[in-house]
């Protein structure tokens, strides 16, 4: 099994999404992003409004609507935190 | 006689129906604090986060920003107050009132002007009656605030201190807006069912506690990549902790608000019994001597006139 993110969505209400994934896409204010297994670490704020897609490992993908929110990637994975998320409407297949 | 009874009767029913009144409010106080202790714990992994991630920014940035530097004069200082909307909660609010009144005298004694920020109907109306000024005052939430409401109270508190930072003595500053150069926060402490503890927080100047911490590899952080630069994202990012505060503080004294409650009707509820309790006994006691009352007269009656028929 090849390596994987340990991928957490956060809103402040509640958290919104945990798991295993094999990329996280999303577009901070300088511009998009996609982070792999094994990316430095890295603070970014997100733009607005942004769409965070991860990727799961059977070839899934899960967006969601982000507001407010920031990335952050560090040692033990990848965090996305939001003032609000909601899925987004194309959520799976492409 | 009867009269007596009756009206111990109509004082049992009154009685009886304060306590299904107060038991329906405990029972609801009682499902609402384990909302609200719901609500505390889902928001606690996005603080969580955020306070980790101010943590990486600040080893990793020179920190130098406004809001986390003290100001070297203070004359307004800001003081959020959150009591309830509703009373029928004990001393809930008047605790809170109490604590915060207590922290204007203290900063009255410093020197420093209080700015009064009040959420609730019951800390509203208590400063109005008093002629005080309030600044800005929300209502409507005490129960369940929702992120929305503790971002609109920290949007205010935040213009506010930006506001400070060029005021001048006795009047504003180049702006023209007199804003605070403090922030204080007084809620109620969510400690156990029994317990909620009136507290008093700064939440501006933030101070930023670089303690390690126990769950995440100790020791060395990882150098950061920023984007932006680190500059605008604690621009970004102070904001929303203070507003994640606000939150948290409003959460909790939710919390504290129904725990309050459900502890003041649970004594209400069980005065109530004890009241019904009482009535009861008195009642049955006045209808006992009404009967026994009757029977001896009745008694006395036959035996008066079986006396005066043996006569004839």
């Amino acid at each position: 099994m090849a390596e994987q993110l340990n991928v957490q969505l956060v809103a402040v209400e509640e958290k919104v999404w945990s798991g295993k994934a094999e990329m996280v896409m999303a577009r901070t204010t300088e511009g998009e992003l996609g982070v792999l297994p094994g990316h430095a670490p890295l603070l970014g704020q997100l733009a607005e409004p942004g769409q965070v897609r991860i990727k799961l490992p059977g070839g899934e993908q899960v967006a969601y609507e982000v507001s407010g929110g920031f990335l952050s990637v560090s040692g033990q994975g990848v965090t996305v935190l939001a003032e609000s998320a909601s899925p987004a409407s194309a959520a799976s297949g492409n | 006689m009867a009269a007596q009874v009756r009206v111990l009767r109509q004082r049992i029913r009154s009685a009886k129906g304060m306590k299904k009144i107060t038991k329906a409010m405990e029972l609801v106080a009682t499902s609402r604090i384990a909302k609200a202790q719901a609500r505390v714990e889902a928001s606690l992994p996005y603080a969580r986060a955020i306070t980790g991630v101010l943590t990486a920014l600040a080893s990793n940035a020179r920190i130098d920003h406004p809001m986390l530097t003290p100001r070297e004069r203070v004359r307004r200082a800001g003081v959020l107050l959150v009591t309830a909307d509703r009373g029928l909660a004990g001393g809930y609010s008047s605790n809170a009132i109490r604590t915060a009144e207590s922290l204007i005298a203290r900063l009255q004694a410093d020197g420093k002007e209080p700015v009064l920020y009040v959420i609730g109907r019951k800390g509203v109306s208590f400063y109005r009656f008093r002629n005080r000024p309030i600044e800005a005052n929300w209502t409507g939430f005490s129960e369940q605030p929702s992120f929305a409401d503790a971002r609109e109270v920290g949007e205010t508190l935040i213009k506010a201190f930006v506001a400070g930072a060029d005021d001048e003595d006795g009047g504003p500053g180049p702006d023209g807006v007199r804003g605070v150069d403090e922030l204080h926060i007084v809620y109620t402490e969510f400690k156990s069912l029994m317990t909620q503890n009136p507290v008093t927080r700064i939440i501006g100047p933030l101070q930023v506690e670089e303690r390690p911490r126990s769950e995440a590899a100790p020791g060395v952080l990882p150098d950061y990549d920023f984007e932006p630069d680190p500059e605008a994202l604690l621009d970004a990012l102070l904001p929303k902790y203070i507003n994640t505060r606000i939150y948290a503080a409003l959460l909790e004294s939710a919390a504290s608000e129904s725990a309050a409650r459900r502890r003041a009707m649970k004594s209400a509820t069980d005065n109530a019994e004890e009241m019904i309790d009482k009535y009861t006994r008195e009642m049955n006691s006045a209808r006992q001597a009404g009967i026994t009352q009757e029977i001896s007269e009745i008694v006395g009656g036959a035996n008066a006139l079986a006396a005066s028929g043996s006569e004839v």
